[in-house]
């Protein structure tokens, strides 16, 4: 293993009128459990089915209508927990949480306040090389969604659809460790990538699959630092709850227009207000929601349709050991097994499905140079064409074969390009293409030997200048290159044109 | 004799030996509906269902000597149960017209057992009263009078049409569900027994909810044979419901043996009242010698926090309440308001709520919105749930103890008059519970047996209490009293 020594990144600072502000950030990420059914019916969670059709009559709160946990999204959860390295409790319980609002049929939500599934953990945060923020995980509750209220089809009437009621969330509750706007996108990003490691939520923030509800406070240099040594909160200042964020750019617009607000206030001796606030990406601000006093009193008590959620650590010990390895740990083993830089490794290991295509072009070749036909080849094309790495027209397999092709010396680097153009957009076995279209780089020294030769011969006006300026042997190298069609070694050619000319 | 006035039972034998049919016990039954609207017990009728049930158990009688029990048996079904297609509206305005596209799993179990549905029976609202009075279709009336008064009587509630209509013998038995006394005291008022299992015992899925964790739905009959009969029928494990027991079900009747030499009775201190009536009080001694007399050691016993079980009782069945009626907003089905121009979501809410809950819902909702509220919920529902909690290992000290079933009178009275309690302080329709409430904070299974008359005239009932999932013990030992009783009295007709 590599040592995975960091230092943490500075805090973002904020210059006021009267000094200096740092910024405390704790976030609440909604993640959607990856499951073909909700937390307690057997409605499906297909996305983008017609509007109620996938409500079964619990979703609907039908009168005597009962909860059944479905255990694949506690197992999920249970698996999240333990890729972010947090406590499993083996027993927990759900609450319920009462609002009236259309959208939520029963008038609750099933949660879990008092006792959730996941206790403490962590997620660490990288924020550049050798710099990174460990972030602590509170706690992570299961919870069911509410369904989607549509006021705008209609002058007078809203509309509710209720597919997504009743799908299983996972909330995954931070610590304020978060200290600027980047390390927030940063741990969002983070977090996102181990759950697709994970396979427990699939990240789609366009969708909803992946919201967060962002906590921002400032305080002072040095504040901070006394509120860690005594985890008293009076130290912070008081925060602003920003919520249902979907995008990476608009949680660092948020936080840093909210940032300055809070900033602004203080300085004109103002105090800011515990409340919750939205941000509208279009003014590019914040505005207050409801505040502290129209907070809502959920009323939350044990839910007594449900029996406290007991489980064995026997089979959380089963779920520990299926665990896919995850970024870390991945990221690491690329760069011990394959020799690759701590840049490339990164970018490798950002998408769980990135580093399953890496892996399979990398396994048994060149680390190297597969990372670098998979980065600059493969994900350039990719990206120009829109292309997710699911959808390559090129397979591993094929990628493997370029590659193979390569480090044997049969083709040469300008070659394989041409090579990779062909597999693209034709298709087919790279060794077959190479084969049969004759593209086999020539190493028979006897074939380059006689090309050199007749270049030079040629070109006798060239042959005197380099002999004078041995920096123009490139120019033969190149007419030699261009004579046998690119197929010839570029060392032997480099070689014998340098002999010939006596250099 | 009219075939709807035999116990399930005989009826059952006689349809097994084929000197009956089930469509000759429907019809009687039918008939005898028909002429009780005096009693308004039943209030959705569904013969049509009932004689194609009928119809189907006597082909299944033919074919089948093993058909179940209650093949071909004429059932009333309280409000509270959706029956699919069926109106089903917990005895209130705010489901008026919901007809469920399901059946709840008792009502599923009885049908597939060959029963026959005679209509939906009267309740309180929400099963919220001890009366019958907060019923939206209007109160079932008690079958019994007093000795020379014409006062019409509640039958008690909850489970007052279910009550009323066995007693009247509008059908051989009915469902009930017990929340905190829901089925006992009702069946008290009227003469017939009544079983609140242990909780878990009986599925809750499809039983509209009033308060969750004490909610059990339990048999009404004649006799404690009947009751043995029903339960057999209602009980059982559901996937669907979480709070349901995999526990096996005896058989129910064939522990009816009537001996229980050798079991310890409780006769618990706690549950002498002051101001309870002399009759009560002699009724409970007169119970505890047929129990002495049949073989049984009767021991005194403490359940030393049974007087806060009452409190604890309305603190936490509101709260549930509340909660549970809240999917009752106008959204999706059964009554919305007619809103107003410019109304918007809180007006539906508002309006919705204020037209489709009588006063007693809307009392519940607001305690328990109030005991959840920040600020009350340590002071209240915590507190009440400790309480809670405590009263239940009253029970497993006396139950470790050695003690089999507990006696205790089933109410606090004999059945009062409608209208009666019109002007009372709410709490004085709380005390019906009294002997009741703590069965259901316990989760335990409770009985209530018709062991005599008072000097009215009026049925008096007696109710034992046993351990979970002790109904098998607790029915033989009712069985025992009701023998020993021999309470055959009947209402004399007036309806």
């Amino acid at each position: 293993m590599l040592d995975l020594t960091f230092a943490p990144p500075t805090p973002k600072t904020i210059e006021g009128a009267t000094g200096p502000w740092e910024l405390v950030i704790g976030m609440e990420i909604h993640a959607q459990v990856s499951s073909e059914a909700k937390l307690f019916s057997g409605a499906s969670t297909r996305f983008g089915a017609e509007p109620n059709s996938n409500v079964a009559f619990v979703d609907a709160a039908m009168p005597g209508m009962l909860p059944v946990v479905n255990e694949y999204c506690i197992e999920q959860a249970v698996r999240t927990g333990l890729g972010l390295k947090a406590q499993i409790n083996l027993v927990s319980a759900f609450d319920r949480k009462n609002y009236f609002y259309p959208d939520l049929p029963q008038g609750y939500q099933i949660s879990q306040l008092y006792h959730p599934l996941v206790g403490e953990g962590e997620v660490l945060v990288e924020m550049g090389q050798g710099t990174a923020r460990k972030v602590r995980i509170e706690r992570i509750h299961v919870e069911q969604d509410a369904g989607k209220s549509i006021h705008d089809m209609d002058p007078t009437m809203s509309f509710v659809d209720l597919n997504r009621t009743g799908v299983a969330l996972m909330e995954i509750v931070s610590r304020p460790d978060i200290r600027g706007p980047e390390e927030a996108a940063a741990y969002v990003v983070k977090l996102r990538q181990i759950l697709r490691y994970l396979g427990t939520c699939d990240g789609n923030m366009q969708n909803g699959n992946l919201r967060a509800d962002v906590n921002v406070s400032v305080c002072r240099p040095g504040d901070y630092e006394k509120y860690q040594e005594t985890q008293d909160f009076s130290h912070l200042g008081t925060r602003c709850e920003i919520k249902n964020m979907n995008s990476m750019r608009f949680i660092q617009q948020a936080i840093d227009f909210e940032a300055r607000r809070q900033i602004a206030l203080l300085e004109d001796g103002g105090t800011v207000e515990q409340e919750t606030r939205l941000y509208d990406a279009d003014k590019g601000e914040t505005r207050s929601m409801r505040s502290k006093e129209e907070a809502h009193d959920y009323r939350y008590f044990p839910d007594p349709d449900l029996l406290p959620l007991e489980i064995e650590q026997a089979w959380v010990d089963d779920i520990a050991a299926s665990l896919p390895e995850l970024p870390d740990d991945k990221k690491a083993r690329f760069m011990t097994e394959f020799g690759l830089t701590d840049y490339d490794a990164s970018v490798l290991t950002a998408d769980v499905e990135n580093a399953h295509y890496f892996e399979a072009v990398a396994r048994g070749r060149d680390g190297k140079l597969a990372a670098n036909w998979v980065i600059n080849e493969l994900f350039g094309r990719l990206k120009k064409e829109g292309h997710e790495i699911g959808d390559s027209p090129v397979s591993a397999e094929q990628l493997g074969g370029i590659v193979e092709l390569i480090s044997s010396g049969e083709i040469s680097g300008k070659i394989a390009k041409d090579l990779f153009e062909i597999v693209y957009t034709e298709g087919g076995d790279p060794a077959t293409i190479v084969a049969e279209r004759g593209m086999k780089q020539v190493t028979d020294t006897g074939a380059i030997e006689a090309a050199v030769d007749a270049v030079i011969a040629e070109n006798p006006a060239q042959v005197e200048k380099a002999q004078a300026n041995p920096k123009l042997a490139g120019w033969f190298v190149g007419q030699v290159m261009k004579a046998t069609g690119g197929k010839a070694n570029p060392k032997a050619v480099n070689e014998l044109v340098a002999k010939k000319l006596g250099l | 004799m009219s075939l709807n006035t035999l116990t399930i039972a005989d009826a059952r034998d006689k349809l097994r030996a084929r000197e009956i049919t089930a469509v000759e016990l429907t019809e009687a039954c039918l008939t005898a509906i028909e002429g009780a609207s005096a009693l308004n017990a039943f209030v959705h009728h569904t013969p049509e269902i009932a004689r194609a049930q009928a119809e189907a158990a006597d082909a299944r009688l033919q074919g089948d000597d093993e058909a179940p029990a209650l093949c071909g048996i004429p059932l009333g079904i309280k409000d509270l149960f959706c029956t699919k297609g069926v109106a089903s509206q917990a005895g209130s305005n705010i489901l008026k017209g919901f007809r469920p596209e399901y059946e709840s799993t008792i009502t599923a179990q009885l049908f597939a057992s060959g029963a026959v549905m005679l209509g939906k029976l009267n309740m309180d609202e929400f099963a919220m009263g001890s009366s019958n009075e907060t019923s939206a279709y209007g109160n079932a009336v008690n079958p019994w009078r007093r000795g020379n008064d014409d006062t019409a009587l509640t039958p008690g509630g909850s489970s007052g049409g279910s009550a009323s209509a066995v007693a009247a013998d509008l059908c051989l038995g009915a469902t009930g569900t017990d929340t905190g006394g829901s089925i006992r005291q009702p069946a008290a008022f009227t003469g017939i027994t009544g079983v609140k299992p242990t909780y878990g015992r009986c599925s809750r899925w499809g039983v509209i909810a009033f308060a969750s964790s004490l909610d059990q739905a339990g048999p009404m009959t004649r006799t404690v044979r009947d009751a043995a009969i029903l339960l057999q029928g209602m009980a059982g494990h559901d996937p669907k419901d979480s709070t349901s027991a995999d526990i096996p079900v005896p058989d129910f009747e064939a522990m009816l043996t009537g001996d229980i030499r050798g079991t310890t009775i409780g006769i618990p201190r706690e549950y002498r009242m002051d101001g309870m009536p002399d009759e009560i009080e002699t009724l409970w001694k007169q119970g505890t010698e047929m129990l002495r007399d049949a073989g049984a050691t009767i021991r005194d016993i403490s359940l030393p926090h049974t007087k806060y079980a009452l409190p604890a009782y309305y603190v936490i069945a509101p709260a549930e309440a509340s909660s549970n009626l809240a999917r009752y907003d106008g959204v999706r089905y059964g009554h919305r308001a007619r809103l107003a121009e410019g109304d918007g979501i809180t007006e539906m809410y508002e309006k919705t709520r204020a037209e489709g809950f009588g006063a007693e819902v809307k009392r519940r909702v607001m305690i328990g919105t109030y005991v959840l509220s920040a600020g009350f919920y340590d002071a209240y529902y915590n507190r009440a749930r400790k309480v809670r909690s405590l009263i239940k290992r009253d029970f497993e000290t006396v139950f470790a103890d050695g003690i089999d079933a507990i006696l205790t009178p089933a109410t606090p009275s004999s059945a009062f008059g409608l209208g009666e309690m019109a002007d009372a302080d709410p709490v004085a329709m709380y005390l019906n519970d009294v002997f009741t409430v703590t069965v259901n904070l316990a989760g335990l299974p409770g009985i209530a047996v018709p062991a005599g008359l008072d000097a009215q005239g009026l049925p008096l009932g007696l109710q034992l209490i046993g351990k979970p999932w002790a109904e098998g013990e607790l029915l033989n030992h009712a069985y025992v009293l009701e023998r020993a009783a021999g309470f055959v009295s009947k209402p004399a007709r007036w309806w």
